[in-house]
């Protein structure tokens, strides 16, 4: 029975992925890509790593599920060009061996792999004791490899820069994305009223956990930068111009805290990135508050994309 | 645990290398418009301070420099690691920013009347996030941590190519970063298994623990080919000419000079330091087989562009092929690892001196360009004229990859020459002295037009900013003279200019460069398409024009899509039966 319930999804994961790729309609492939994200939030749920479910849901799933749909909605105009470029059978033909040597390689390597894998979990839960936080993937996160962690905070950060680089010069400081109209007393407006403080007390309840239970900033910010795009979509606020400093210390906070709180190690605690005793757990804290908010605002603002309006006042805010 | 993930005196020094230029790129973002060029400024100075601190502590301590991250060592925390080759690549890049930059206040200056222009604040906050992002490659120790410096070298690499916001230089980009991507997931694919198998990504504890078998031969392959995607080595090349080519000038310097070396220092990292008895004499014959093809393909094209840039692009094409020509030389057939001596030595002086070279050339190319209007190679009569210093500064680029007296490229080539004679592998040898013959015929082409008078009446020398002209000439004096760096190196390797050997070599090397540009150099008026080869009355020319055309037709079939994507995969399959079959 159990063995069954495993198999399910594997099977299911394994159709996805084939239907994602076939597929020759590019919302189609997008719609296989998100059911394929949440088959592999069950199996990760399956393989008790709840952690990366919860990240592979939110962000794999989730976040980039919504950025594929809206550039699939984009690509409409140029569908059928893209379709009838399709290479000759015989590059298909040799794709499909090559990809099926390249699977069965990795696979070979898959089931040479040693049993019981080697691994640093029990050094990790030796060692977590001093950092005072009860999650060993936190505990990984935020101690023993928090410098790769602060890393990708910048990594999202260049991310967003990058996305801001693609404004046409004329709108540069303006405002990102469509100002969007939805119908003030339709569904999506309706949503966009009840669903926000449930979802943001949701990813604040994530995020807190994170500490001691699976959970942590990155998955709590994504739902409620998710809830702010629910707002921004259904026309009931706008997204602010990026020209604007407060926005932009907004962004940096979190790794700025990040790095202030490591370089503070090397003076109280002989490393960069040390905590000093009985010291770790609030330092963790502080640092994941200041990086919450920043994430969040960073995701979102990937999300909403490059400036695409002059600043002026949207007209909902200018009417008095 | 090992000996040596203790932290160093000096090693704070390696943190605050990959962190000052991120900290310049945020205070840059928040104080934006002007700022961000001050800011970028200040922090140029602050790290090359710190790069010529780390060189200076390292020369004290005659030792690898660590710093061990937040107190807890590898395997469960993380070390950065400065050896040699870490602090002379962090040295060079300082320097080549510093240029660079200094060039880059004529391009990317705020205009007067505006708070805040898009191409200048993201070039600003892009060129110190390829700073930090490079000294992450340099100095982590953790196959992970090398990941994110991947990640991170990438997003801030693709946004450089289309800083003019033209639909042509974006689709480059979309180019670039997709194949990038793939790169990235190979690698990331490679280091999961690596892991899975030993239980650690820490450079210094893998070495010590890694044995050959399915897994690690898998993952080696699968890294490799994935950092070459990244690096652009022949035939997976195919986003490198439209994207170095299209940039902005200040930043296909960054991109052509800098980035493509952050992957190539990865390989190194992997086959000298983490797995050095793995891939074996067979992989590496595959490598320099790689560059070899780089080599003869990015030459030939480069010989037969029409635009500048374009060329230049070609000729880092080639000179990436170059870098990979010591892999086999480096193999120790006694104990089948790879060991660091003089072909290692000449690898990295090689990719310092290209990377100076390279800077100096696509600066004075856009000097050039922004003088005339245009960068036609056979519209170039006149340009010496007009602009001499940008001219000078090209030629002297040049002339320092052909690796003349006393240039870098020459100590690099002795070394590696040497080399191939020690472990008798003397086709290398052949490449090394054929890629220098093709490399002295671009640099001919280019300087038989730019130094012919113009037609037209003499026009007027034009003004560009000096302080531009004197960042390229001083890039190429940097290469020129960076031969005078072997009083550190082993040997007495640079002869006296005026030895009558040396002046045989020159000659010999001119008059055959010369050939080449005469033989596979484009001629006005320019072929239209094969039905006219046999108008051409020279059965010679004839021939090298058909080789030309044949090789163009080559570069062009591998630069499609599914070929390219095809070839990843093959070199995969490639690589990880070239290792397994060295058992």
């Amino acid at each position: 029975m159990i063995e069954v319930f495993h198999l399910v999804p594997a099977l299911l994961i394994g159709a996805l992925a084939v239907y994602t790729t076939v597929a020759r309609d590019t919302f189609a492939a997008t719609v296989g890509f998100i059911a394929y994200g949440l088959m592999l939030t069950v199996a990760w749920v399956q393989l008790h790593g709840v952690d990366v479910a919860l990240t592979e849901s939110a962000i794999g799933g989730g976040l980039t599920g919504l950025l594929l749909v809206r550039a699939s909605a984009k690509l409409r105009a140029t569908e059928a060009a893209a379709r009838a470029e399709r290479p000759r059978a015989s590059t298909r033909l040799a794709a499909a061996i090559l990809a099926a040597a390249v699977s069965a390689g990795l696979a070979i390597a898959v089931l040479a792999l040693p049993d019981p894998a080697p691994t640093l979990a029990p050094e990790v839960l030796a060692n977590m004791g001093p950092t005072g936080v009860g999650n060993p993937i936190t505990a990984v996160l935020m101690a023993f490899r928090a410098t790769d962690t602060l890393l990708e905070a910048i990594v999202l950060l260049l991310a967003l820069v990058g996305v801001w680089s693609l404004a046409p010069d004329r709108v540069w400081g303006g405002r990102p994305g469509p100002r969007y109209n939805a119908d003030p007393d339709g569904i999506l407006a309706f949503i966009a009223r009840v669903l926000p403080p449930i979802g943001i007390i949701v990813g604040i309840y994530i995020f807190w956990v994170g500490a001691d239970d699976p959970g942590g900033k990155f998955q709590g910010a994504t739902i409620v930068a998710a809830m702010w795009l629910l707002v921004l979509m259904a026309g009931l606020t706008d997204a602010p111009p990026i020209s604007r400093r407060l926005l932009r210390a907004g962004l940096v906070a979190g790794p700025v805290a990040f790095i202030a709180i490591g370089f503070a190690g090397v003076a109280t605690a002989g490393a960069f990135l040390a905590y000093p005793d009985g010291w770790s757990k609030p330092l963790i804290l502080v640092v994941e508050f200041a990086l919450m908010p920043s994430l969040a605002l960073t995701l979102g603002l990937i999300m909403a994309g490059a400036p695409e309006r002059a600043e002026a006042a949207s007209p909902r805010e200018a009417a008095p | 645990m090992t000996a040596d993930a203790v932290t160093t005196p000096g090693g704070l020094l390696l943190p605050l290398a990959v962190l000052v230029p991120f900290l310049g790129m945020i205070a840059g973002l928040v104080l934006g418009g002007r700022n961000a060029q001050r800011v970028a400024m200040v922090t140029i100075v602050a790290g090359v301070a710190i790069a010529l601190g780390i060189a200076q502590s390292m020369l004290q301590s005659g030792d690898t420099l660590v710093y061990v991250l937040g107190g807890f060592a590898p395997p469960l925390g993380i070390a950065l690691r400065a050896d040699g080759l870490s602090v002379v690549m962090m040295v060079a890049v300082a320097v080549v920013i510093g240029g660079i930059g200094v060039y880059a206040r004529g391009d990317f200056g705020t205009p007067d009347g505006v708070r805040e222009a898009r191409a200048p604040l993201m070039y600003w906050l892009l060129l110190l996030a390829v700073w930090g992002s490079l000294n992450l490659v340099f100095t982590s120790g953790d196959l992970f941590t090398l990941y994110v410096a991947l990640e991170l070298l990438t997003f801030a690499g693709v946004p450089l190519v289309c800083l003019d916001g033209k639909g042509e230089t974006l689709r480059s980009a979309l180019r670039y970063l997709l194949f990038a991507l793939a790169g990235s997931i190979f690698y990331l694919l490679g280091a999961v298994l690596v892991y899975g198998e030993w239980g650690t990504l820490d450079v210094a504890l893998l070495a010590q623990r890694v044995q050959p078998g399915p897994v690690t031969w898998a993952a080696a392959a699968l890294m490799t080919t994935g950092l070459l995607a990244k690096t652009a080595l022949f035939p997976l090349h195919l986003w490198l000419p439209p994207a170095h080519a299209g940039a902005p000038p200040a930043a296909s310097a960054v991109l052509s000079a800098l980035v493509v070396k952050g992957s190539f220092f990865i390989v190194v990292r992997l086959w000298f330091d983490a797995m050095p008895a793995l891939p074996g004499f067979a992989a590496a014959q595959l490598l320099a087989g790689l560059g070899a093809a780089a080599i003869i393909v990015g030459n030939v094209v480069a010989l037969r562009q029409e635009r500048l840039k374009l060329l230049i692009a070609y000729s880092t094409l080639a000179q990436i092929g170059y870098l990979f020509i010591m892999f086999p030389l480096a193999f120790d057939a006694g104990t089948g690892a790879f060991v660091r001596g003089e072909a290692l030595a000449g690898g990295m002086l090689q990719a310092i001196s290209h990377a100076t070279a390279k800077a100096a050339m696509f600066l004075a190319a856009g000097l050039i360009y922004a003088t005339l209007g245009h960068d036609r190679i056979a519209d170039l009569a006149g340009a010496a004229r007009r602009v001499p210093l940008s001219v000078l500064a090209f030629a002297l680029g040049g002339v320092a990859l052909t690796g003349a007296l006393p240039s870098g490229a020459y100590v690099a080539k002795k070394l590696l020459l040497g080399a191939a004679d020690a472990s008798g592998q003397w086709w290398w040898a052949l490449v090394l002295q054929a890629g220098g013959l093709f490399t002295t015929g671009y640099v001919l082409l280019v300087l038989s037009h730019a130094l012919r008078a113009s037609a037209d009446a003499p026009a007027p020398r034009v003004r560009v900013r000096r302080s531009q002209e004197a960042a390229a000439l001083a890039l190429a004096a940097c290469s020129l003279l960076l031969g005078f760096a072997d009083v550190v190196l082993p040997g007495d390797l640079v002869k006296s200019p005026l030895d009558p050997g040396e002046l045989a070599t020159l000659v010999v090397t001119v008059a055959a460069g010369a050939a080449i540009a005469l033989a596979l150099g484009r001629r006005l008026p320019a072929l239209p398409a094969g039905a006219a080869l046999a108008a051409i009355g020279s059965p010679i020319r004839r021939a090298t024009v058909a080789v030309g055309l044949l090789v163009e037709r080559l570069d062009f079939a591998l630069r499609h899509w599914h070929v390219a994507g095809l070839s990843l995969v093959v070199l995969t399959l490639l690589f990880a039966a070239a290792m397994s079959g060295a058992r």
